[in-house]
């Protein structure tokens, strides 16, 4: 007979160590998983989890790949981070990433061919501001009508969606474009482009962005009023409300920054990595970004970890598909299983287990 | 100009995926639990019918496929909730991305193939009767099978015994408990049933629906269904009033994108999205109805002390 038995607070040494045990298991099930697909399940865990690091042949293009796709992720898990702590669940960042990617492309283009300083900054406000923009309405209609957030984040998304492929393929198209879709391109005209500030880093200013966003996360949650009240509310709602939180704030307050940092994402991507506004520019960061904050515990420091982690997935797992034909939604299934493993684990952190029968008392 | 038969005709099939997957939804969330993954379920049932279906050339064993694949995610979700005791919002949104996920990595050699036809219930003869003919009679079994179900269900909730203690089981589980029925045995039973259903709706949309496979096809119907069990206030026959409505959007914005009206596509693609959140919003804003409705326990963990 197995017992659990609930600890009063979560074990310290178990909450580091669950997210470890989670990516071991997760890779001995992956291993299986590449198996049955027919592949040597070590060296596709290799390829995926060392060789982008550590390999002579890939290393130097990868490596800078790692902050490029980790800087997105690390910038939405913060912010979503904030919310699942006090309990608001914004699960739509994907759509607040592709509306904040959309406003900030439209002002660097409505000024387009000046090359003006101020653009960028520019750009990078509107991003926020659409983002922003965007986590309001499932924040405005949870606190005046109480809809549930996480559904309408959600169908925001498809909206997002439906916005951006009628943004690629009308009004922000490129207009010396022959007619194809998708808007000029951001990255390579000085006025509008987020480029790498060091060479062969893959640092732009969406990596400076997220490891901003990790040290003030860090500093609001552990100095400041604010944060003490996120995590009251997330872990007291009884307590934070006569304490005098203000529900309504707060979940305007963990809306409005999660869908700010999302939107700035959008508009670091669309300007660098990616480019150009086009229909599908968007690859799911706001999705993976949920898996992300909460393998990084929804601490700061976890989440920059766990971004890393993560981005390294991702290259591993296109490099996993040049070298040996594993499919990339086998890289998908890979990272669900993670998020899988990793709360089925979190038993250990909140309870104990005991084994044998309970003492009649 | 739009044919209002042949519309109701499309609103019916159009429906039914999310009608299933909804009604489903509504038994898991009576019993007290909370599953996002309905998205994630539905792909899984869409991709393993679909699999079996062109495999044995059998839509009937592609149903039954699309609930067991969908079930067995079920069972990790309440292995996960029940047993583990996770957090139920976590996990159903990895239930959804893993589902995803898998359903792709399942689905990738699929694509561009037809699978095979699904029969009538009734002969070609009939549904030449004017008006009802079309809209009552030209459907497969899987549709009636649906709103058989709305009504069981409603049946089974609100006359019988097992209706009862799932409801006692969704309100005060710890009562429940001390009345000595088991509350997680009882739960993991709803899961199943809601995997099922799930599954059924997503086998429907690769086999019969759309019929064909590609990525994400579900195109949040998941979620739609989630929000169709707060439209309805967890009463079986709203769900299908629900399902309808947005099945009725949902065909008759594609017929407006044909008829080429002055509309932006955009908005067109995005309404039935659109009006499902104001749908929401409506019924969320009637403080007394939506709270009277919800099943207590709703989401809450049940860990028994004793």
């Amino acid at each position: 007979m197995i017992r659990l038995i609930k600890r009063p607070t979560p074990s310290r040494g178990w909450i580091v160590a669950t997210p470890v045990l989670a990516v071991i298991v997760t890779m001995i099930a992956g291993g299986i998983m590449f198996a049955l697909l027919g592949k040597d399940p070590f060296e596709a865990i290799r390829i995926i989890f060392l060789d982008p690091l550590f390999d002579d042949r890939f290393a130097a293009y990868s490596r800078p790949q790692l902050l490029v796709k980790a800087g997105p992720l690390i910038l939405i898990a913060i912010g979503l981070s904030l919310g699942f702590r006090a309990g608001i669940w914004n699960i739509g960042a994907e759509g607040q990433y592709i509306i904040g990617a959309i406003c900030g492309a439209g002002f660097g283009l409505a000024f387009y061919p000046s090359e003006n300083v101020l653009i960028f900054p520019g750009m990078v406000m509107a991003g926020a501001l659409g983002g922003w923009a965007w986590a309001m309405i499932p924040g405005i209609l949870k606190t005046r009508f109480r809809t549930n957030e996480i559904l309408v984040s959600l169908l925001l998304v498809y909206v997002a969606e439906a916005i951006l492929a009628s943004a690629a393929t009308n009004w922000l198209r490129n207009p010396d474009g022959a007619g194809f879709p998708g808007s000029r391109n951001l990255s390579r005209h000085a006025g509008t482009a987020n480029p790498e500030l060091l060479a062969n880093t893959g640092m732009h200013w969406g990596v400076v962005a997220a490891f901003i966003a990790v040290i003030a996360a860090y500093v609001l949650l552990n100095k400041h009023v604010l944060g003490y009240q996120i995590k009251l509310a997330g872990q007291a709602p009884r307590a934070a409300r006569f304490a005098g939180v203000n529900p309504t704030r707060l979940v305007l307050l963990c809306l409005g920054v999660s869908g700010a940092l999302a939107g700035m994402a959008g508009l670091f991507e669309v300007s660098g990595p990616a480019g150009q506004i086009s229909i599908d520019f968007n690859v799911g960061y706001g999705f993976t970004a949920i898996i992300v904050a909460f393998l990084g515990r929804l601490h700061p420091v976890g989440i920059l970890l766990a971004g890393l982690l993560m981005a390294l997935t991702y290259i591993g797992g296109e490099l996993a598909q040049l070298m040996m034909g594993i499919p990339a939604s086998a890289i998908q299934a890979f990272q669900g299983m993670l998020l899988f493993f990793l709360l089925a684990l979190d038993v250990l952190s909140n309870y104990q287990i005991k084994f044998g029968r309970e003492a009649v008392t | 100009m739009i044919d209002p038969i042949t519309l109701i005709t499309a609103l019916i099939a159009t429906s039914t995926p999310i009608l299933l997957a909804a009604i489903g939804e509504l038994v898991v969330e009576k019993s007290g639990v909370l599953n996002l993954g309905v998205e994630g379920m539905m792909i899984i049932g869409a991709v393993c019918g679909f699999m079996v279906a062109v495999g044995t050339g059998s839509p009937w064993l592609g149903f039954v496929a699309g609930m067991a694949g969908a079930t067995a995610l079920s069972l990790v979700f309440a292995f996960l909730t029940q047993v583990l005791l996770s957090n139920q919002v976590a996990t159903g949104l990895a239930l959804t991305l893993f589902g995803l996920g898998l359903a792709a990595l399942l689905g990738e050699p699929y694509a561009g193939i037809i699978p095979p036809p699904t029969s009538d219930v009734f002969p070609q003869a009939m549904h030449a009767i004017p008006v009802i003919g079309p809209i009552l009679l030209s459907h497969d079994i899987i549709i009636y099978l649906s709103v058989a179900l709305v009504a069981a269900t409603w049946f089974v909730l609100k006359h019988t015994r097992v209706g009862l203690i799932l409801r006692a089981v969704g309100e005060n589980h710890d009562a429940a408990h001390a009345l000595g029925y088991k509350v997680v045995r009882i739960r993991v039973l709803a899961i199943m049933f809601g995997g099922a259903c799930a599954g059924l709706g997503g086998a429907y949309l690769s086999l019969v629906r759309v019929p064909s496979w590609t990525e994400g096809m579900t195109v949040g119907a998941g979620w739609i269904a989630l929000a169709i069990v707060v439209f309805a206030s967890w009463k079986p026959w709203r769900a299908l009033i629900g399902a309808y409505l947005f099945g009725g959007i949902a065909a008759l914005q594609l017929r407006l994108q044909a008829a080429e009206i002055g509309v932006p596509v955009a908005l067109l693609d995005a309404s039935p999205y659109l009006v499902t959140i104001i749908v929401l919003v409506v019924i969320s804003s009637d403080r007394s109805r939506a709270a009277l409705n919800a099943p207590a326990a709703l989401g809450r963990v049940f860990h028994a002390t004793s």
